[in-house]
């Protein structure tokens, strides 16, 4: 097992399969928490902590208890379950660590519960069997390079998309399209750039 | 009491057409947008997971509303979560035994209707504080709401990336073998059906409503102002009258 393994997982999941763009994954926070570039980042940082130790711990849980009693149907709910708990733990030691962030993150911090993100990139996780290429020691340790790649491509593209709503912001633009439709072709022109990026590795 | 009844009645059916249009969950609360980009490259997709959500949303509420008096207030949200996450995998299990090829197409989609805005919101916004017939009627009108939205766009996306308007049907316009064919000039566009397509359908779609309630809430302004004149100028007229008896009495 080489190190170009790491590399190609995270140059993948980064930036060839960009979780928001190209996957749909974390639409609602990348519209809801946009607007500013501050939020964008504190968003960014609790959603990697999230993901990188939800993929670890739900990648565990199933190749070493759900796969070997042969109850990998009820792995939705023992996910989510995970996930909730992962995110009041992050809730409360923000709440402990730092007030503004904890304030300016408002509402969201509870809504990575529902992230599809996260929840998506277990499975996808779980889908891509790496169990079978390298066993599931060193699975693991690909699956957690994975995540981590992910959330860097979530917060790659929420920065880069909040930067541009704040600039938005003093342009003139048609009533009709304010707010979020503009946003969504914003969006869209940004997928079509991350499209050509196909092919790199 | 009939009229009573009658009243009630109405009022359910005003629950089960609200998401339509006034409460539409995709194009006015933004809600569920994951699924909303993912699986409408074609209609069929797109009513694949709009049925499935309706079935799910119907229960979920309806399950909610009956046992919401039974759940802890620190817990609500992941207790919620975890219903959701069993009828998920119910359909899930029966999507797989009788229609595989939806279960391919929507992939990891399925699992991830436990996540979607969509059914947390209405569990939180509505199943938590009303009936159980009234929360399944809430759930079925805005799953049917989301249906409508996912259909809008895949036959749009469908339409523009290839031609046809669902289960094969070619429209006659300029594509490959249809019947009016411009010097063979193909007018459809790939990149509607990839993501890129999909962010910007929305968007037109997005903007396309928010015009039209700016020009209803224009109306409304105008509407207003007008009165507002109407008023001052009654007022205006009666303070003349006034003034001129007073005057006439004085002369």
């Amino acid at each position: 097992m080489s190190i170009t393994v790491f590399f190609v997982a995270i140059i993948s999941s980064m930036l060839i399969n960009n979780v928001i763009l190209l996957r749909f994954l974390g639409i609602c926070p990348f519209l809801g928490v946009s607007k500013k570039t501050e939020t964008a980042v504190g968003m960014s940082a609790a959603v990697m902590f999230v993901m990188v130790v939800a993929s670890i711990v739900t990648y565990l849980l199933y190749y070493y208890v759900l796969e070997p009693n042969g109850i990998t149907y009820i792995s939705t709910i023992a996910f989510i379950l995970i996930i909730a708990s992962l995110v009041q733990l992050v809730e409360i030691f923000l709440k402990r660590v730092s007030k503004k962030l904890y304030k300016s993150l408002g509402i969201y911090l509870p809504l990575i519960t529902t992230n599809c993100a996260i929840l998506g990139v277990a499975e996808i996780i779980i889908a891509n069997n790496y169990p079978s290429d390298y066993g599931v020691l060193q699975g693991l340790y690909v699956a957690a390079t994975t995540a981590f790649g992910t959330a860097l491509g979530f917060a790659l593209v929420i920065f880069a998309f909040s930067s541009i709503r704040e600039r938005l912001d003093s342009a003139d633009v048609p009533e009709a399209w304010k707010g979020a439709p503009i946003s969504l072709v914003i969006a869209g022109i940004m997928a079509l750039a991350f499209l050509g990026l196909g092919g790199i590795v | 009491m009939a009229k009573g009844s009658k009243k009630k009645e109405m009022s359910r059916l005003a629950n089960l057409t609200k998401g339509f249009f006034k409460e539409n969950p995709i194009f006015v609360f933004l809600l569920g947008m994951c699924p909303a980009l993912a699986v409408t490259s074609t209609v069929e997709t797109g009513l694949g997971m709009g049925l499935l959500v309706i079935i799910v949303l119907t229960m979920s509420n309806t399950v909610i509303s009956l046992i919401k008096n039974f759940i802890p207030e620190q817990v609500k949200i992941p207790s919620f979560i975890v219903i959701i996450a069993t009828f998920v995998t119910m359909i899930e299990m029966v999507t797989q035994a009788f229609a595989p090829a939806l279960y391919e197409a929507l992939g990891i989609f399925l699992p991830l209707i436990v996540v979607n805005c969509l059914i947390l919101g209405r569990a939180e916004a509505y199943a938590s504080k009303n009936g159980p017939i009234n929360s399944a009627i809430d759930g079925f009108g805005m799953g049917l709401g989301f249906t409508m939205a996912l259909m809008l766009i895949g036959f749009t996306r469908e339409v523009l990336a290839t031609g046809a308007v669902g289960y094969g049907v070619y429209l006659p316009l300029g594509v490959e073998g249809s019947i009016i064919n411009i010097d063979s000039y193909i007018l459809a566009m790939d990149v509607f059906v990839g993501p890129a397509g999909g962010f910007i359908v929305i968007g037109l779609w997005l903007a396309l409503f928010q015009a039209f309630s700016n020009r209803k809430e224009r109306i409304k302004a105008d509407t207003r102002k007008r009165w507002i004149e109407e008023k001052k100028r009654e007022a205006a007229e009666r303070k003349r009258k006034k003034a001129m008896k007073e005057a006439g009495e004085a002369s």
